[in-house]
């Protein structure tokens, strides 16, 4: 071989290397951080226990949020209108987490709770994320989900617990 | 009366983009001399009357004209005047208005300072830029007018959401637009090149310093961003991989890969079609950034608009741009650009693997970004990508670039010689081991800590060794032109920067703690005293406020008073406070009274001790400057001076 092809088979084969690299890190990084959203039905119908770690998404049930006297700890339960999932999280709550609120709440399953990790609220009262709303209208066909208010903001609020792995 | 004459003025804006961005183009092709002569006369008419609409709706918040719509759902009687100023920003109609108001600006700065160019050249540049100016002022006029009337009017308005009512948000969109709308010029350069299918690569340094002044408005616009959500959204983060933050943070990594391969088809005529590319993707990524912020197909922090027949739309025009301008790549490209050949080990391979770093970099982040629409479709189920995704790859694709960029400048262009390379990796490896180790006693165990100092050192000593070297070698007044001293700032702004992300990630102190007015809490060597909450009043907000105190070794050393406020609305907006320091930043934020009906009581508080974290946007704040410093290089401004000699010589003839 000359040299000139010499230099661009090397260049090729160098390229496709890195291409291998790079496609594999990245099909590693996706797979292991894929959250999927489940709402309370679909946890309690089995569907979420392939996955260690998902997002459940549904209101906050009124009148069920329990504080702790001496710590952080608070707990909650989460509903769809067929299904409900008590939750616990350690942490400051976002600033418009309250009863009747859509939340999002991302963790795991310990037992019968879900223990979050992190706690997502929307700012507008009347909406609804539609990436929930979809998911709770797929769970329930013969319901329709409310979708007053989709035209609105949307801020999402966040909070995270203490430790959470960045 | 008034509203309507903003909407007027804004449908002459059309008329004349439409004139600007079709005649021009047409005399340039056909050689028509009278055609031509339209685009600046056009670009500046344009301007006229989208800067009178700007002014009109500025008008109409100071007024409080609540019978149009906009105003009456983004601003009230309470609101101060500054930031019924900053609210014509603060939802998805007046961001539109800002965008092509920052067009108009940037054309018009084109039209101004073009004159050395050559005029088919100019007219199609400002006709791209036109066509442009039609696509948004039609989005506008058709799908997000922000002169609608309401009636009846109502006696008093909403409210700006709170989460904007902050003084960092007064200039963060703005210079967020100067940037992303900036590709736009060098996408109208590239496009105009391809146009004329000039085999002169000239085009490449007069788009070089429009590429780097809208880059450093990027990266200030991420910055102010950063440090906003940092400041106002009070969970203390300074990055969240959003969807938004990524939108804008695309178009920054092609960026950087644009401003180098700018320089590279500029000095040694290598790799234009790679360049013309490059500043196709920046502004498309500027584009897609606008449609995922206001489409809201993807759920985030920032998006304000959720109507699907705006997103069709955007989507449509996003498809024009990309597609056509690729389609006129694929034409045209393998005439414009004739690569020259260089050796394996030059400045241009150098600078070809960190584009490559970039691209890739970029390419990961919309992947990431785009996912859950690409879940959506192929029926994967509900899924989104989680930040350590981001991190992984973004730490995996930045640790090569990072490693590369001391050998940079000591890289020869066309053919360099490995010895100087060795001497160099010597000596920046010797002070990054030596640092590293030091840094090991210190921070005993934080493995990123260490880390980044050695990185850091690394990318420190080596443009310093460079910095010396000029020094040494060349003559007074010749050691660092524009150029070079941009490089070698926003060079150091990296290792400023690196050492803020990787100390305050790996030695923040984070604690969420229930406290009782007179608690106390040791964090990071600080001594926090929670003295208890009250309330107090602004202009349309009341808020419950608490004291905390902070000492060390028995000295106070600030009272800080973080607030939780309610809006006039009722939306709750919590406002941290911030003991701001170069080496650390202590940050306390309010979060909920452990009992409701008790304000007086316990508070669950946020208490942060964050070292390092203002470096952070330090050194953005040098990658900027050195974006300004680099197209303040005299070869730019040389051929103008020369050209703007020769104008008045011409016009004294005539």
């Amino acid at each position: 071989m000359n040299p000139t092809r010499k230099r661009r088979l090397a260049i090729v084969i160098s390229v496709i290397a890195a291409a291998i690299v790079a496609v594999g890190l990245t099909v590693f990084a996706l797979q292991r951080n894929m959250n999927y959203l489940f709402t309370p039905s679909q946890v309690q119908q089995g569907q979420a226990t392939q996955y260690g770690s998902f997002r459940l998404g549904g209101m906050v049930k009124a009148g069920s949020i329990q504080r702790a006297k001496d710590s952080l700890k608070v707990s909650f339960i989460v509903v769809d209108d067929q299904g409900a999932m008590p939750v616990e999280y350690t942490g400051i709550l976002p600033d418009l987490f309250r009863d009747n609120q859509s939340v999002i709440a991302t963790g795991r399953m310990d037992d019968a709770r879900f223990i979050a990790s992190e706690v997502l609220a929307k700012h507008d009262e009347n909406y609804m994320p539609k990436e929930l709303k979809d998911a709770m209208a797929k769970a329930h066909e013969n319901r329709k989900i409310d979708d007053k208010g989709m035209g609105d903001q949307a801020m999402t609020d966040k909070a995270t617990a203490p430790g959470t792995p960045k | 009366m008034i509203p309507e004459l903003g909407q007027f003025a804004l449908v002459l804006a059309l008329l004349l983009a439409l004139v600007q961005g079709v005649l021009p183009i047409l005399g340039a092709w056909r050689g028509n001399a009278a055609l031509m002569a339209v685009a600046r006369p056009a670009a500046a008419g344009q301007a006229v009357f989208v800067f009178l609409a700007m002014g009109v709706l500025i008008h109409a918040f100071l007024v409080y004209d609540f019978s149009v719509a906009y105003v009456a759902d983004n601003s009230n009687l309470a609101l101060p005047w500054y930031y019924r100023i900053t609210a014509v920003w603060g939802a998805h109609e007046g961001s539109m208005l800002l965008w092509v108001f920052i067009l108009n600006v940037w054309s018009l700065a084109l039209a101004v300072l073009s004159r050395h160019l050559p005029t088919p050249f100019v007219s199609r540049v400002l006709g791209v830029l036109g066509l442009i100016g039609v696509g948004f002022l039609a989005f506008i006029l058709f799908t997000s007018n922000p002169f609608l009337r309401e009636l009846p009017m109502p006696s008093d308005g909403g409210d700006l959401n709170p989460v904007l009512q902050d003084p960092g948000m007064t200039f963060h969109p703005p210079v967020l637009y100067m940037g992303y709308v900036g590709f736009s010029v060098a996408f109208a350069f590239s496009i105009a090149a391809l146009l004329g299918g000039e085999l002169e690569q000239a085009w490449v340094r007069w788009a070089r310093p429009w590429t780097n002044v809208s880059w450093a408005f990027l990266t200030m616009g991420i910055v102010a961003g950063s440090w906003w959500a940092y400041a106002e959204l009070g969970w203390g983060g300074w990055w969240f991989w959003d969807p938004v933050e990524n939108a804008s943070f695309m178009p920054w990594l092609v960026g950087v890969a644009l401003i180098h391969a700018q320089a590279v088809t500029e000095k040694r005529g290598s790799l234009p079609a790679w360049t013309v590319l490059l500043s196709l993707f920046a502004f498309s990524l500027s584009l897609l950034g606008t449609f995922l912020v206001r489409s809201g197909v993807l759920t985030s922090v920032h998006a304000f608009a959720s109507d699907p027949r705006r997103g069709l739309y955007i989507l449509g025009f996003l498809i024009v741009v990309i597609g056509g301008s690729l389609l006129l790549y694929a034409i045209r490209a393998p005439r414009v650009a004739t690569g020259k050949p260089f050796a394996a080990l030059s400045r241009e391979t150098g600078i070809m693997i960190a584009n490559l770093l970039f691209t890739t970099a970029a390419a990961m982040v919309l992947l990431g970004t785009l996912f859950p629409l690409i879940g959506d479709a192929l029926n994967l189920g509900r899924i989104s990508v989680g930040p350590p995704y981001f991190s992984f790859l973004f730490i995996a694709l930045m640790a090569p670039a990072v490693l590369l960029l001391p050998f940079g400048p000591y890289l020869r262009w066309g053919s360099a010689e490995g010895r100087q390379l060795t001497t160099l990796a010597l000596r920046a490896g010797i002070a990054a081991v030596i640092c590293a180790i030091v840094a090991a006693f210190v921070a005993q165990g934080h493995l990123r800590a260490i880390a980044g100092i050695a990185g850091a050192v690394w990318v420190a000593a080596g443009t310093l060794s460079y910095i010396l070297k000029r020094w040494r070698e060349m003559p007074r007044g010749r050691r660092y032109p524009a150029e070079m001293a941009g490089m070698l700032v926003a060079h150091t702004g990296v290792a400023i920067f690196i050492i803020g992300v990787m100390l305050s990630e790996s030695l923040s102190v984070e604690r969420d703690v229930r406290m009782a007015p007179g608690d106390t809490q040791a964090i990071g060597g600080y001594v926090f005293r929670f003295d208890g909450v009250h309330e107090t009043q602004g202009p349309n907000w009341r808020a419950d406020e608490g004291t905390v105190t902070i000492q060390r070794d028995g000295t106070t050393m600030a009272t800080v008073k973080p607030q939780k406020r309610t809006y006039s609305r009722g939306q709750v907006q919590t406002e941290s406070a911030i003991d701001a320091g170069l080496f650390r930043d202590i940050y306390v934020a309010l979060g909920e009274p452990m009992q409701a009906t008790d304000v007086e009581g316990a508070w669950a508080l946020r208490l942060y001790y964050k070292p390092f974290v203002r470096w952070i946007w330090l050194g953005g704040l040098f990658m900027m400057l050195g974006g300004f410093l680099a197209a303040g290089e005299r070869r730019f401004r040389a051929k103008k001076a020369a050209a703007t000699a020769a104008v008045p010589a011409k016009e004294s003839l005539a």
